[in-house]
């Protein structure tokens, strides 16, 4: 059943509607998340006043950060085992877009932080360090693939990145864990279930399941762009031969 | 299986690194450049040096790993070696070992030995403690130069592979560097910290080598 | 887009010709072999196979694939398709020669001799490939022919059955050609063969051309 997934056509037609429905109802999503969160909840003076309204961009891009590299974890070690190229499409896709939202969970992070707790960055927090890490992960997969001569070796190159990168990635945090945390400790996922209030918990959630959905759309239509032109490259390598 | 192969790269690497003189320049160069430089940058303060000195030795471990390593897998693509040690009848695995190893040996483990020298000219107090830091410094350091061999190994053919290689080590480093401040700091984290120091350099010696194979091989394809 | 075109073939088979084709199996083949670079086809459906004293010669402009198909059949490159069986070890002779910048000919063949586990020494070798002048000079400091015949003194070193030279005869002189030509024809008639990439230079005796 699974190699159903591997077929490109059957992936093209799939997205043909899915991605649009991604992005619609990920966008509206997001739209009422960001009214919720600018509009209608309550600031918590506590966690800085209005300013903790940009929580709801800020929590979900650094949920994604995570998701979208584990989710290149597991494209790169499909493509490795099994060598679908829709796995190595697919984690190619993935690379950068999760570059961006890992700089904006950065972003709006320091943006949250400076009026909050008086500063720009904090060399000794755990998350901030985990999170700026992941960003040169990314970015490092995104230059090394760049720099290879052919696509068979930037499939390969990247592979073995991703893969050791994904071994690291259990330890950078557990060892930035163990310097001393001026953030938050967990409040969603806990062991007693989440923490936070209901009022702001469901914004947050559905803002979660928007930024998921408008991603998930994104790197659909990057895979379909990168489907075609490995297509269109074939085609004209083909009329070159004059095979 | 005969362990020739594996007796003969690391005899290469050392040779290598230390060919015309240069290998014992480059710890050395560190070692002066550190002790120096910093001072004149950050300011003559004794409190200050004395709290920053170990971080400012393991950036320089870490830097000193990065330049070493740029060359040594990317030499071997040009001149035909790395085809001859794909054949040499040894796992790759275990030749990259070797070569990291070596060339730890002659760049980073000296640096390590080095450091209460300069931790002295970083106004730390004298006690055993500082050959301790040395121990730690050279189990980082081996880190170090194990990850740093997976950037280099990847990068082995790319035209100004540097900054690729930081790039793709620097997250690699960071546990290292943590567990490294973390056990110098003295403060609550610092007695568990060397283990933690020496597991993740275990984890560097067992993961790396495969990925270097994997990355040694797909430079020669 | 591969033919396999036989050249000079004894029409009788002759007892007193040491190189006439024997019955033994392959020492090395392959089977099917083709290759993408990129999205261009190198070669496709190429099959090949020599048997002890034979010589094959991959021919083919520049870039048409004779140095991948040889690195194919070395192991160093992953062919796309097909599959090469390897009956016995082999040497390796590539374009680059293998030889560091301060590392001199005599050092070359000690670490080598050490890598595989040989016992021959390196005097006798570097006289017959002609270095014993430049022995201790640096790879550096060489000319292109001297480090040449160094890679190639690397054939001495070890008695393999199969020979993967590409572009053997690149900057050698006349003696050199006929060292190699030499070299070639002993390693043949003991048994071993050869498969070489060569650019426009005559063949050897008894050989079979592949042409890309």
């Amino acid at each position: 059943m699974w190699s159903y997934f591997a077929n490109p056509h059957k992936f093209l037609r799939l997205s043909d509607w899915l991605a649009p429905t991604f992005y619609a109802v990920g966008a509206l999503c997001i739209a009422w998340g960001l009214w919720q969160g600018l509009w209608v909840v309550p600031k918590d003076e506590y966690q800085g006043g209005d300013i903790m309204r940009v929580m709801f961009i800020h929590v979900p891009a650094a949920w994604l950060a995570m998701a979208s590299y584990s989710a290149l974890a597991v494209a790169s070690f499909i493509w490795f085992v099994w060598r679908h190229e829709l796995a190595d499409i697919a984690a190619k896709s993935i690379a950068p877009l999760g570059a961006v939202w890992t700089a904006i969970c950065l972003a709006t992070g320091a943006i949250w932080g400076k009026p909050t707790w008086g500063t720009w960055w904090q060399w000794n927090d755990a998350r901030m360090m985990s999170v700026l890490f992941l960003l040169f992960l990314f970015l490092g997969y995104v230059a090394l693939r760049a720099s290879m001569d052919t696509r068979q070796k930037a499939a390969r190159a990247g592979a073995i990145l991703a893969m050791v990168g994904a071994i690291n990635v259990p330890l950078i945090k557990f060892s930035v864990d163990m310097v001393e945390s001026i953030h938050q400790g967990a409040s969603v996922i806990t062991a007693d279930g989440p923490k936070m209030a209901a009022v702001y918990l469901t914004p947050l959630l559905i803002s979660g399941l928007g930024h998921s959905l408008f991603f998930g759309g994104l790197v659909m239509t990057s895979m379909r762009t990168e489907i075609r032109e490995r297509r269109i490259a074939r085609l004209r390598a083909a009329s070159l031969e004059g095979a | 299986m005969s362990g020739a192969p594996l007796l003969a790269a690391f005899r290469q690497s050392l040779g290598e690194a230390w060919a015309g003189g240069a290998g014992a320049l480059l710890p050395l160069g560190f070692l002066g450049g550190t002790a120096v430089l910093v001072p004149l940058g950050i300011g003559t303060d004794a409190a200050t040096l004395k709290a920053v000195g170990p971080g400012i030795i393991w950036v320089a471990l870490a830097l000193a790993s990065l330049v070493t390593l740029e060359r040594i897998f990317q030499a071997d693509t040009e001149d035909g070696t790395l085809d001859l040690w794909l054949q040499a009848g040894a796992p790759v695995s275990a030749l990259a070992a070797a070569k990291t190893l070596a060339h730890w040996l002659s760049a980073g483990l000296p640096l390590a030995l080095f450091s209460p020298v300069l931790a002295l000219m970083f106004q730390a107090q004298a006690s055993p403690a500082l050959l301790v830091n040395a121990g730690l410094y050279a189990l980082g350091s081996l880190a170090f130069f194990f990850w740093g061999g997976v950037g280099a190994a990847l990068s082995a053919t790319v035209r100004r592979g540097g900054l690729l290689i930081s790039m793709i080590a620097l997250p690699l480093y960071v546990p290292t560097a943590v567990f490294g401040a973390l056990a110098m700091s003295g403060g609550p984290g610092s007695t568990g910290a060397p283990l933690f120091l020496a597991a993740s350099t275990l984890c560097a010696c067992a993961v790396a080598p495969y990925a270097m194979s994997a990355a040694l091989r797909l430079a020669a394809d | 887009m591969a033919a396999f075109a036989r050249a000079a073939e004894p029409a009788i088979p002759d007892p007193m010709n040491s190189q006439a084709p024997s019955l033994l199996s392959p020492l090395l083949s392959g089977a099917g072999l083709g290759m993408i670079r990129g999205e261009r086809v190198l070669f496709r459906r190429v099959s090949l196979s020599v048997r002890p004293g034979e010589a094959l010669l991959l021919r083919g402009s520049n870039g048409a694939g004779k140095t991948t198909l040889l690195r194919i059949l070395a192991g160093l490159t992953r062919a796309e398709t097909g599959e090469v069986t390897r009956a016995a070890p082999h040497h390796w002779v590539g374009h680059r020669e293998g030889l560091k910048p301060m590392e001199t000919p005599r050092a070359h063949l000690k670490l080598w001799a050490e890598a595989w586990g040989a016992r021959t020494g390196t005097d006798p070798v570097l006289t017959r490939m002609g270095l014993t002048r430049p022995a201790d000079v640096a790879g550096r400091d060489l000319s292109a022919g001297q480090r040449r015949r160094t890679a190639l003194a690397r054939l001495l070193l070890e008695d393999r059955p199969v020979w993967l030279l590409d572009e053997p005869y690149t900057a050698l002189d006349a003696d050199g050609r006929a060292l190699i030509d030499a070299l070639i024809a002993e390693h043949r008639a003991k048994g071993g063969a050869v498969i070489a990439a060569l650019h426009g230079e005559a063949g050897f005796p008894g050989s079979t051309d592949v042409t890309l």
